[in-house]
C-alpha cells in the first residue's frame, strides 16, 4: 500500500472514530503551566465557567460579574474552572525489522504507525498536546499537529533494529513506545530508566508478526535480518523452534519486568489481530497511568 | 538375447552401469540440500543457537534410495527389457492347423483362435504355407496350403459345431491328406477321447511333426434329462475326474409373460474322482411344462445345454365322469381304467368344470357325460387348442344329445340307443377292431385279436362320417371318431371307458391309442420303427456355443435319422417337430461318456496360453520418472519449501493426477433427470402437447398454436394450461398428456412398433390425438394429398374406432361454445371423429341424440388450426386468417373450436347430459 500522509491520516481517523475522546488523567500538573482542556474540578485558571461567588473584599473590581450582580444587591464574582493540558510523546520504531510481514496482513510498521497516529488523534481531540520523542516534533495541540505527526511518521530509518529515542521527554509527561523490541534491549532499558527519572509514565506496545510467534520454518535455512546485516544459518530450522520461542518469551518477560519497574504498561499485539483491540488497550493504558 | 528368468534384455551391456550406483550413492550422500534464504526479523533471537544434530547435512537414506531406484530404473529401462522373449527355432515347410471344431472347444474358443492367430503369425514370419481344417467340417475337397496371412483373415469364419467329429469325418479327413506332401501339424484338440484319433495321428506323424494343443479348462456336459418318479433326473458329465466340484444347472423356459428366463436351478456335486453327477429337479407340473432347456451355468458350449421335448412335458388331463362313483365298485368306475392308463404319464385334475377350465388342461376326458357343463366355455377352450375326449355309455346312448343336428361337442350325430352285439340277447359275435388305415393316427398299432366290442353307440351316416372315423370295427361301424374344432379336436370313443361294453380298456392297445392321441406321453425314446416314414422339421437349433438359433428354412429330416439320435452334420442338435409332438436332439446323447484323450508320450502337448513378447522399456522408464517426481516433492519437503501456498498447489496437482476420474455416470443420471423433469412439467399443471414431427417450422407453428389456445383457455375458461410441450413419441412418456396435437407432414418418419404400442395404450387410456393434415386449403380433407396418404399410413396401426364427420349433435358442438363448423386457417373441410353408435336415436322433443359415452379418441381434419391459433411471444397473431372482419370471425370460431375440443377432452361428455338440455335450448333460441 502506498503510504502518503493523507492516506495514513485517513486510515487513522477511521480507526479512531468510534472511540470517545481519550482524556488522559493528569497526575502532576504543577510543572506544566500551559493551559489545556482538562478541568480540575476546582476553581482556577481556565476558559470554562465554574461558579459565581459573592465578591469579597480584595477582589479586583474587574472580576465582578456585573450581569449577575445587577439582579440583586450583592456583587458576584465569576470563577472559571482550573484547566490544564497533558503532553504525550510518541516513539514508533521505524527500523527495517518493522517492515516484515508473513502474509496478506499489514507489515508491523504499518500497524504500528496506524495505532500510534490513532492514539495521537484521540489525544489531540481530547485536547492533549502530542509530539514525538527527540527534538523533531515537540508536543503541540491542535488538528494541524496530526498532519505534522503523520508526515514525521512516514520517514523510515535504514537501521536493522530501532532504539528508543528518550531525549526531549518533558518531565511528568506521558510516553508511548511502539516497536517489535527485537533488537538489543539495552537502549530500551536505558530509555525506561530515563523516563522513570523524569516521572514520565506510559505504555510499551510490542507489535509482532504471527510467524515471529510461531516460527513455522523447517529445513536448511539461512535467516537474515531485514536489512541483511545480521544472518544466521541453520541446517534444521525446525529444531530451533523451541529455543527460539523460549528466547522470545524471555524477551517479553524482560520488557514486562522493566515496564512494571518504571510504572509503565506493556502489551503484545499481533499484526493478524484487529487493530481496534490494540487501540482499546492503549486507551486503557493511557487512562491507568 | 541375454535374459534373467522371463525377462530378456536387448542391450544387456548397459546393465554394467548399475555397478556405478554405489559411487553415485556416496556423491549424493555428501551433497546436502540447498539452503533457503529467508528474511526474518527474529534472527536477533536466533543468534548463537546451534543445531543439535549434525548428520542432517547429509541427504537422508530413503531419499538416496529413491534416487538410486530412479537411476536404476532408467538404466534397466534403456537396457531394453522384454518379458517372455521369443527365440524359438523357426519351422519350415507347410503347416497344417487341424481343429476338432466340436462343442468341446466352444468354452475357450476365443483363446484357441488367439493361439491359432499367434501360430499363424509365426508361420507368416517364417514364410510357411498353412492349411486349416476343421474335423467337423464335412468338406471333402483337397486341402490347399495358402499363405498364413490369408488364413488369419479367415479365422473369424471358423466356429465350433454342436457335435463331435465321428469316425466318418476322420476317414474323410484321412482321404483328404493322403496325397499331400510332408507337412507339420498343429492339432487344436478338444481333449475328448475318440478312438479314431490314433489312426489319424499315425497318418499325421507319417507326414511330419505333430504338436497338440489342449486346454486345461474343465469340460462339462449335460446328458438329456429324463422324467423319473415325478422329478426330472439331471445327469452331468465331466471330462477330467478330479477334485470335488460343484456346478449349477439352470432350467430355462418362457415365463407366463413370454420372457425366456431361468425357471429353476439345482446344484450338482461331482464326488472326487467321479466323472458323473446326478441330481433331481422337482418342479410343479405348470413350471415343468414350461422348461425348454437346461444348461450348466458358466459353461458355454452346446454340450452343456440339453433341450427338453415332449418327454418332459406332462399333459394335464381332467377327468369327469357322468355318474357318481359307487363305493366298492372301483372296477366299474368309468374312470378307473383311464386313471390307471394315465397316472404314469400325465397329471390328472378333477373338480368342477368351471375350476378345470381355469387350470387350462391339455385334455378334458368326459366319460359318459351327456350335457357338457359350461359348454360355451368348453367350446371356446377346444377352439383354442384343447382336446375333448369323450367316452360313450348308457347315458349317452339314451340321451337326446346329437340326435337331430350335430352337437358342437360331439364329432358325429348319434343314433338312438346304440347297439349291442354278441350278448346273450343278440345275434352275432362280439366285434373285433379293424386294422387302422394310413389316415388314422393309430396307424401302425398292432390290433390284438382278443379285443372285442359288445356294445357301442352308433353314428348317423353323414358325408363326413368316414373321414371323421379314425378307428372302426371289423363291420365298419365307427369305434373312435374325431372332429377338428378350431385349433383343437373333439374325440369320441363309441364305447365306455370301463370294461362294460368292450375289452378295449383292458388291452395295451388302449394305452397306445391314448398315446397316439397325445393324451398320454410316450415315456420311452421312440425307436426307428416308430419313426419310420415320418418327417421332422427343425424348430430351433443349437450352435456350438449352446445358443439357440432359429432353424429358418432348414429341410426336414426323416424319422429314421432322428431315431439314431447321434448329433452330426446331418442331425444338427435342436428341437424337431413332427405331427403331434416334438423331439429334441442333443449334442450329448444319453449314453455318451466323456474321457480325456491320452496322447502318446512322443507327442508334445501344449496349452493355449500365448506368450507374447512384452517390451518393458516404457514401464521401467515411467517408473523411473514417477520416482523422480516423488523425489521432487520429497526434496521440497526436506528443505522446508513444501509449505504455504506452494504446498496447496502441489497437493492440488497431485490430487488431480491421482483422482482424475471419468465422469460417465453423470450422463445416465442426466437422462433420468430429463425424464423426471418432463414428468414434473407435464403433471404439475394441465399441459397441452404436440408431437414433434422433425420439421422445424411445423413444430414451431404447432407450439405457437398451442400457446395461443392455452392463452385463450386461460382467459376464458377455468382451464389454465401451462406452456405447451413438444413430445417425442419414441422416447417420451405420453400418459401425462390429456391431448396430443399431431401435425401430419408428408416427410415425418413413421413411428416404431414400440411407439405404436405406446400410442395405442395412450388412446385406450383416454388420451385424444388431433391429427391435422394442414392441407384443407389445397385439397379437401380426405382427398389424395401427400399428407392424407401419410395420415393413412400413420394411423393404420392405431386402434381407431369407426369414424364419421362430426354430426350436428355431437358434444363437440356444445362443449363450451355452441358451434356448427370448425374452421382453422382453412374453413369448410369436414372434421372426423368417432362415429356415433348405429342405434342412437333421437327422442321426440329432444334436440340431441343421447350419444355414446366416452370421448372420441381421435379427431382428424385438415384445417390447420395451429396456424390460426398461433401467437408469438408478445401475444399477437402470427398468421393472418381470411380477410378483414370475416377473417377475424373465422379465427374466433377457430379458437372456440379449440376451447370446445379441450373442454371435451377434459370433461368428457358432461355437456351431453340431458340435464343441460333446457339451458341449451334456451341458448339456441328454440
Amino acid at each position: 500500500m502506498i503510504q502518503t500522509p493523507a492516506h495514513l491520516r485517513a486510515e487513522a481517523e477511521g480507526l479512531s472514530a468510534p472511540f470517545p475522546d481519550l482524556l488522559a488523567a493528569a497526575e502532576h500538573l504543577a510543572s506544566t503551566v500551559l493551559l489545556g482542556d482538562h478541568g480540575r474540578r476546582a476553581a482556577g485558571m481556565g476558559d470554562a465557567f465554574w461558579q459565581f461567588r459573592p465578591a469579597q473584599p480584595g477582589d479586583p473590581l474587574r472580576r465582578i460579574d456585573w450581569r449577575r450582580s445587577a439582579r440583586g444587591d450583592e456583587q458576584f464574582v465569576r470563577e472559571r474552572e482550573w484547566q490544564i493540558a497533558q503532553s504525550v510523546i510518541l516513539w514508533i520504531d521505524q527500523a527495517a525489522s518493522m517492515g516484515f510481514t508473513s502474509g496478506d496482513h499489514d507489515t508491523k510498521l504499518a500497524r504500528a504507525r496506524v495505532l500510534g497516529l490513532a492514539a495521537a488523534i484521540l489525544l489531540i481531540r481530547g485536547g492533549e498536546r502530542v509530539g514525538l520523542t527527540g527534538f523533531i516534533l515537540p508536543p503541540r495541540a491542535g488538528e494541524a499537529q496530526i498532519e505534522r505527526l503523520a508526515s514525521a511518521l512516514l520517514t523510515d530509518t535504514g537501521d536493522d533494529f530501532g532504539e528508543p529515542e528518550a531525549r526531549g521527554m518533558l518531565p511528568h509527561s506521558r510516553a508511548l513506545f511502539i516497536s517489535d523490541f527485537m533488537g538489543d534491549p539495552a537502549p530500551v532499558e536505558a530509555a525506561l530508566a530515563k523516563a522513570a527519572d523524569r516521572g514520565v509514565g506510559g505504555a510499551l506496545l510490542m507489535v509482532l508478526d504471527p510467524e515471529e510467534e510461531a516460527f513455522p520454518y523447517d529445513g536448511r535455512t539461512i535467516f537474515e535480518s531485514m536489512a541483511g546485516r545480521v544472518s544466521h544459518e541453520t541446517l534444521k530450522a525446525g529444531d530451533l523452534r523451541g529455543r527460539y520461542l523460549e528466547r522470545l518469551a524471555d524477551r517479553k518477560d524482560l520488557l514486562q519486568g522493566w515496564a512494571r519497574a518504571a510504572g509503565w504498561q506493556f502489551d503484545v499485539h499481533h499484526t493478524n489481530d484487529s487493530a481496534h483491540a490494540a487501540l482499546l488497550w492503549l486507551f486503557g493504558a493511557m487512562e491507568r497511568v | 538375447m541375454w535374459s534373467i528368468g522371463p525377462v530378456g534384455f536387448a542391450a544387456p551391456w548397459l546393465l554394467v552401469a548399475l555397478a556405478a550406483l554405489p559411487i553415485l550413492w556416496l556423491i549424493l550422500r555428501a551433497v546436502p540440500p540447498a539452503p533457503i534464504r529467508r528474511r526474518f526479523p527474529g534472527v536477533a533471537l536466533l543468534l548463537g543457537l546451534t543445531d543439535d544434530e549434525t548428520q542432517t547435512d547429509r541427504t537422508p537414506w530413503w531419499l538416496l534410495l529413491l534416487r538410486m531406484l530412479a537411476v536404476a530404473a532408467a538404466i534397466i529401462g534403456f537396457a531394453g527389457p522384454v518379458l517372455n522373449p521369443q527365440d524359438r527355432q523357426p519351422g519350415t515347410g507347410p503347416l497344417l492347423v487341424l481343429l476338432d471344431g466340436s462343442w468341446g472347444e466352444a468354452a475357450d474358443w476365443s483363446a484357441r483362435m488367439e493361439r491359432v492367430d499367434a501360430l499363424l503369425a509365426e508361420a507368416a514370419r517364417d514364410g510357411r504355407t498353412v492349411a486349416m481344417v476343421s474335423l467337423t467340417d464335412d468338406r471333402s475337397d483337397a486341402i490347399e496350403f495358402l499363405a498364413a496371412d490369408a488364413w488369419r483373415s479367415r479365422l473369424p469364419g471358423f466356429a465350433p459345431q454342436p457335435w463331435q467329429p465321428n469316425a466318418d469325418a476322420h476317414t474323410t479327413f484321412l482321404t483328404r491328406i493322403a496325397d499331400l506332401d510332408d507337412f507339420d501339424t498343429f492339432w487344436m484338440s478338444d481333449g475328448l477321447q475318440r478312438d479314431v484319433r490314433a489312426d489319424v495321428l499315425t497318418e499325421l506323424e507319417a507326414k511330419g511333426d505333430v504338436t497338440v494343443f489342449e486346454s486345461a479348462r474343465p469340460l462339462y456336459a449335460l446328458q438329456p434329462v429324463e422324467f423319473v418318479d415325478g422329478a426330472v433326473a439331471v445327469t452331468a458329465l465331466r471330462r477330467d475326474p478330479g477334485a470335488e466340484t460343484e456346478i449349477s444347472v439352470s432350467a430355462y423356459g418362457r415365463d407366463p409373460s413370454g420372457v425366456d428366463r431361468a425357471l429353476a436351478g439345482l446344484t450338482l456335486d461331482f464326488a472326487e474322482g467321479d466323472t458323473t453327477a446326478e441330481g433331481q429337479l422337482s418342479l410343479p407340473p405348470e413350471l415343468r411344462n414350461r422348461v425348454t432347456r437346461l444348461s450348466i451355468g458358466g459353461a458355454r458350449s452346446a454340450g452343456a445345454v440339453t433341450l427338453t421335448d415332449d418327454g418332459l412335458k406332462r399333459r394335464e388331463v381332467a377327468l369327469i365322469a357322468g355318474r357318481e362313483d359307487r363305493e366298492g365298485l372301483e372296477l366299474l368306475s368309468p374312470l378307473h381304467f383311464l386313471e390307471q392308463a394315465l397316472v404314469p404319464t400325465a397329471d390328472l385334475i378333477d373338480g368342477a368344470m368351471s375350476d378345470i377350465l381355469l387350470a387350462n388342461p391339455d385334455v378334458i376326458i368326459l366319460a359318459d357325460v351327456t350335457q357338457v357343463p359350461e359348454s360355451a366355455d368348453v367350446l371356446e377352450w377346444v377352439n383354442d387348442g384343447g382336446m375333448l375326449l369323450r367316452f360313450a355309455g348308457t347315458r349317452l346312448a339314451a340321451a337326446e344329445v346329437g340326435r337331430g343336428a350335430e352337437d358342437p361337442l360331439l364329432p358325429v350325430r348319434l343314433r338312438v340307443g346304440g347297439r349291442s352285439v354278441g350278448g346273450a340277447m343278440s345275434w352275432g359275435e362280439p366285434k373285433t377292431i379293424r386294422e387302422f388305415g394310413p389316415e388314422s393316427p393309430f396307424f401302425g398299432l398292432p390290433v390284438p385279436q382278443d379285443v372285442a366290442v359288445t356294445a357301442q353307440v352308433m353314428a348317423e351316416p353323414d358325408p363326413t362320417l368316414s373321414e371323421r372315423t379314425i378307428a372302426a370295427l371289423t363291420d365298419g361301424t365307427p369305434l373312435v371318431t374325431r372332429k377338428r374344432v378350431g385349433d383343437g379336436q373333439v374325440v369320441l370313443f363309441h364305447v365306455t371307458a370301463n370294461a362294460e361294453w368292450s375289452s378295449v380298456p383292458l388291452s395295451g392297445l388302449f394305452v397306445a391309442m391314448l398315446e397316439r392321441l397325445a393324451v398320454a406321453n410316450r415315456s420311452a425314446q421312440p425307436s426307428a420303427e416308430d419313426l419310420e416314414g415320418t418327417t421332422w422339421v427343425p424348430q430351433v437349433q443349437l450352435d456350438g456355443f449352446g445358443e439357440l438359433v432359429p432353424a429358418g428354412t432348414s429341410a426336414g429330416i426323416p424319422g429314421e435319422t432322428l431315431a439314431g439320435g447321434v448329433a452330426g452334420s446331418d442331425l444338427i442338435p435342436g428341437l424337431y417337430a413332427g405331427d403331434d409332438r416334438a423331439l429334441a436332439v442333443n449334442a450329448v446323447a444319453r449314453d455318451t461318456a466323456l474321457a480325456r484323450q491320452v496322447w502318446p508320450a512322443r507327442i508334445p502337448v501344449e496349452g493355449l496360453a500365448v506368450d507374447r513378447e512384452t517390451p518393458l522399456k516404457g514401464y521401467a522408464l515411467a517408473f523411473g520418472l514417477v520416482l523422480l517426481l516423488v523425489d521432487v516433492f520429497a526434496s521440497l519437503f526436506l528443505s522446508g519449501r513444501l509449505s504455504g501456498p506452494r504446498a496447496q498447489t502441489a497437493a492440488l496437482v497431485l490430487a488431480a493426477l491421482v483422482f482424475a476420474q471419468p465422469a460417465e455416470a453423470q450422463t445416465v443420471s442426466s437422462d433420468q433427470d430429463r425424464i423426471d423433469a418432463l414428468a414434473l412439467a407435464a403433471t404439475a399443471e394441465v399441459v397441452l402437447a404436440h408431437v414433434v414431427t422433425g420439421d422445424r417450422q411445423v413444430d414451431d407453428v404447432t407450439a405457437a398454436g398451442l400457446r395461443g389456445i392455452s392463452r385463450t383457455l386461460f382467459q376464458r375458461t377455468a382451464i389454465e394450461p401451462a406452456d405447451p410441450i413438444g413430445v417425442n413419441i419414441e422416447t417420451d412418456e405420453l400418459s401425462f398428456f390429456p391431448f396430443l396435437y399431431w401435425p401430419v407432414t408428408a416427410t415425418q418418419p413413421t413411428p416404431s412398433a414400440e411407439a405404436y404400442v405406446k400410442l395405442n395404450r395412450y388412446l385406450r387410456g383416454g388420451g385424444m390425438i388431433l391429427f391435422d393434415t394442414r392441407d384443407a386449403e389445397v385439397s379437401r380433407f380426405g382427398a389424395n394429398s401427400p399428407e392424407s396418404r401419410k395420415l393413412r399410413e400413420l394411423a393404420a396401426p392405431l386402434d381407431i374406432p369407426p369414424l364419421a364427420p362430426i354430426p350436428q349433435d355431437h358434444v363437440l358442438t356444445r362443449a363450451f361454445y355452441l358451434l356448427q363448423d370448425f374452421p382453422g386457417r382453412a374453413a369448410g373441410a369436414e372434421v372426423w371423429v368417432e362415429a356415433p353408435p348405429a342405434d342412437a336415436e333421437q327422442i321426440e322433443g329432444m334436440p340431441f341424440r343421447n350419444l355414446n359415452d366416452g370421448v372420441t379418441p381421435v379427431v382428424l381434419g385438415g384445417n390447420d388450426w395451429a396456424a390460426a391459433w398461433a401467437i408469438d411471444r408478445n401475444g399477437s397473431w402470427l398468421y393472418p386468417v381470411g380477410r378483414g372482419f370475416a377473417g377475424e370471425r373465422q379465427r374466433e370460431i377457430s379458437l372456440r373450436f379449440g376451447v370446445n375440443l379441450i373442454m371435451h377432452v377434459l370433461t368428457g361428455n358432461y355437456k351431453s347430459d340431458q340435464v343441460h338440455v333446457p339451458a341449451l335450448l334456451d341458448r339456441l333460441g328454440q
